[in-house]
């Protein structure tokens, strides 16, 4: 198995985008990510793309060959990935599989969405759940994860003020960052007095309806070094599934598949949770915020808001957690969050990330949900 | 070049209102946070016998008693209105025949969404100042739909102004328009679908503020005026959200813009709107001061107004029924009887 590098990455700027379409999000990000690469279109020999519901936000399935066509790379085989709102995590693992196993030297794997042109995506989203026993009941994703946050508040103690600093800590760090959707600061009395969405849930705890498009450049890690001074490895990759319909879990308040991926991930590495120097992680709601920093084994177990509330995950901290803004701030356009975790993974690493820089980053952790954890993907990227 | 300008204007918001709490609380809304969000609290409702036709001519009626003119001298009468009673036929006919306009006229029926009144008033504009007309009359009027239980119904309420332009005897000059027009499907409704639908937040930054802000800017620019040469400005207003936050962008003063503000009392007029707003300035304004009037129309374009007042105003607004005096006059309705109002209950 040959190891694989990253050389090119990219982000269009997350948001309400009423004028870029579906097909120049992805292919404004593509040629972002080829020209920061050095390479040329005619080099990809193949695409991967994240995408979770073209065929409901937009009525437009078989993106992949639209997506290659449009862009002018036809013939190449072009994948569509699809694994809810893990859907990008994975087009990366396809892409990273593509390469260690010899099939292609140079591939592009991306991710986007546009959720913006229907008025309601609810049902949309919902999807990513159990459709027969909990999407068709009238359960939302908001009320899915309010009962996971209402379950862990009371199995830990978690408290409200602890699940707004989620948020707090989030934005803190959008603010610095130009391409996130909400690049601003609040505070936790703003996330309190927000509109209730499910309760304990309030409009600040949850992540926004977004447009946006991510896409990155592997090729073959002994490669790198012809096209960049500054590759970034991939030191594992890793892929879990779990239960889709919270009825049929032990514990609503863990997520089995991050578990799973996180110990495949670290073994695959040969690394620890404290040898990790920044994370991405996916904090769709900002239970899940804590939920992640403690299934993957960086606190435990029912310890994750108290990290927050100690300000341990803040970028100066033990944890920096999603320098990028996160799910929360940067914006959430389903497919496109999980090579946008890991393109801004690859930019703390080279040390381009600017005033969100996490000081001498050099190992970094993405993780990517899918639903309410039927899919867990996580990877580990190094300098 | 004689002046152009408004001669007569008319006012007519029907009887009846209804709450935001009360709509709040057959849709289990919290009222606080519509209330805030939108910055509306109740809405005019149409009694079951008022409709398009009669808010216009009512309206006609009292811009007639202020213009104080011969109703056989106006040339055009121009009706804008997404809810006119008629598929085919037209309103302006009817509201010509009732104010004793006819037969020497032209006559038409106007619909631009919510901006339909001041593209009449733009009409009789050119038609006044070619000399083709002595006198138009362009009314915006609605009774608008909102589907039940959507945040529409907050704010779809019904009413209507008119407006007599004409070249003598003005109460104030307009002085110069301005259209910004594309097409954006914000806002719409097919023909014989009961409600319209639209575009949720799309409706704003791209729709709204982008048409009326652009519309705003670029009338100012080309008559080099800025925010502060201005008395009052008056905008569209589906919620008085929307209407202050392009105000401000807009670099207007609460001063400036609140007469104008209506919304909050009475709810979205959609093509009364805009000439209610300025209605209700013109009730207040001194001769000399300079008004910015700026409508909005789903779909979509904004026309733009500069309107000197005139000595005339002082007289003539007394003439009829001021628009805050109108709004004070009001009985309220709970939802069952708004629901039979406005056709929500079918009978058998």
């Amino acid at each position: 198995m040959r190891e694989v590098a990253i050389i090119g990455a990219s982000q269009t700027k997350f948001g309400e985008l009423w004028d870029i379409s579906f097909r120049d999000l992805i292919t404004r990000a593509g040629v972002e990510a080829i020209e920061d690469a050095g390479i040329e279109g005619a080099d990809l020999e193949a695409m991967y793309i994240g995408n979770m519901s073209a065929g409901l936000f937009i009525k437009q399935e078989h993106i992949a060959s639209l997506i290659a066509d449009h862009a002018g790379l036809t013939p190449i085989p072009a994948t569509r990935v699809e694994a809810a709102c893990a859907s990008g995590g994975l087009a990366l693992r396809s892409g990273i599989m593509a390469i260690a196993s010899g099939y292609h030297d140079i591939v592009l794997v991306g991710g986007v969405e546009k959720m913006t042109d229907v008025v309601d995506p609810t049902p949309a989203i919902a999807t990513a759940s159990d459709q027969e026993w909990e999407a068709q009941q009238g359960v939302t994703f908001p009320s899915l994860y309010a009962m996971m946050a209402r379950r862990h508040m009371y199995e830990y103690g978690t408290t409200r003020e602890q699940l707004a600093m989620v948020s707090v800590i989030n934005h803190e760090n959008a603010a610095k960052n130009p391409k996130a959707q909400f690049p601003m600061e609040i505070t936790v009395e703003q996330v309190l007095s927000s509109s209730m969405v499910a309760d304990p849930l309030r409009l600040l705890d949850c992540s926004p309806i977004s447009d946006g498009a991510s896409a990155i450049i592997l090729c073959p890690a002994e490669k790198a070094r012809e096209y960049t001074d500054t590759p970034v490895y991939v030191k594992a990759s890793a892929h879990a599934s779990g239960t889709i319909a919270l009825q049929d879990r032990e514990d609503i308040t863990r997520i089995d598949a991050t578990v799973h991926a996180a110990r495949k991930a670290f073994k695959m590495a040969g690394l620890e949770p404290k040898d990790v120097d920044v994370i991405e992680v996916h904090d769709c709601f900002s239970i899940n915020g804590i939920l992640a920093i403690e299934d993957l084994g960086f606190v435990n177990k029912g310890e994750g808001g108290l990290a927050f509330e100690e300000g341990v995950t803040r970028r100066d901290g033990d944890i920096p957690f999603n320098p990028s803004g996160g799910l929360k701030a940067r914006g959430h356009p389903l497919g496109a969050t999980g090579i946008a975790q890991a393109a801004e993974i690859v930019l703390q690493l080279r040390g381009e990330a600017g005033k969100r820089q996490v000081e001498g980053a050099e190992i970094g952790l993405t993780h990517n949900i899918g639903g309410t954890g039927g899919t867990a993907v996580i990877h580990i990227l190094s300098r | 070049m004689f002046m152009v300008g408004i001669v007569g204007y008319g006012v007519y918001i029907p009887l009846y209102r209804i709450k935001v709490e009360e709509i709040a609380k057959v849709w289990g809304d919290d009222p606080q946070m519509i209330m805030r969000g939108l910055i509306v609290e109740e809405k005019s409702v149409p009694a079951p016998d008022e409709d398009t036709a009669t808010i216009s001519v009512e309206a006609a009626r009292q811009a007639l008693k202020r213009g104080r003119i011969n109703p056989e001298r106006i040339g055009a009468v121009y009706v804008g209105s997404e809810s006119h009673p008629y598929a085919v036929k037209p309103t302006a006919t009817i509201v010509a025949e009732a104010i004793g306009a006819t037969p020497q006229l032209t006559a038409a029926d106007l619909e631009f969404a919510c901006k339909a009144g001041t593209a009449g008033m733009q009409a009789c504009l050119g038609l006044v100042k070619s000399g083709v007309i002595d006198y138009g009359l362009a009314i915006g009027a609605d009774t608008a739909q909102g589907a039940p239980g959507d945040a529409l119904e907050y704010t779809a309420s019904a009413g209507g102004a008119a407006y007599i332009i004409g070249k003598d005897d003005l109460i104030a000059e307009i002085e110069s328009t301005y259209s910004f027009t594309t097409d954006t499907p914000d806002f719409y409704r097919r023909e014989g679908m009961p409600y319209p639908r639209h575009g949720g937040r799309f409706t704003g930054e791209p729709a709204y503020f982008k048409h009326v802000i652009s519309a705003a800017k670029t009338i100012m620019e080309k008559e080099d005026l800025k925010a502060s040469d201005f008395n009052y400005a008056v905008f569209h207003q589906p919620n008085g959200k929307f209407y202050l936050k392009a105000a401000k962008k807009l670099g207007f003063k609460m001063e400036q813009v609140k007469p104008g503000l209506l919304t909050p009392m009475i709810g979205n007029t959609y093509s009364g709107a805009t000439p209610i707003g300025l209605a209700a300035t013109l009730d207040i304004a001194k001769p000399g001061d300079r008004i910015l009037a700026v409508s909005y129309g789903s779909g979509a374009g904004s026309d733009a107004f500069i309107i000197t007042v005139e000595d005339g105003i002082e007289e003539k607004r007394e003439l009829a029924l001021k628009v805050r005096e109108m709004i004070k006059k009001k009985v309220y309705v709970d939802y069952s009887l708004y629901a039979k109002f406005k056709e929500k209950l079918k009978m058998a």
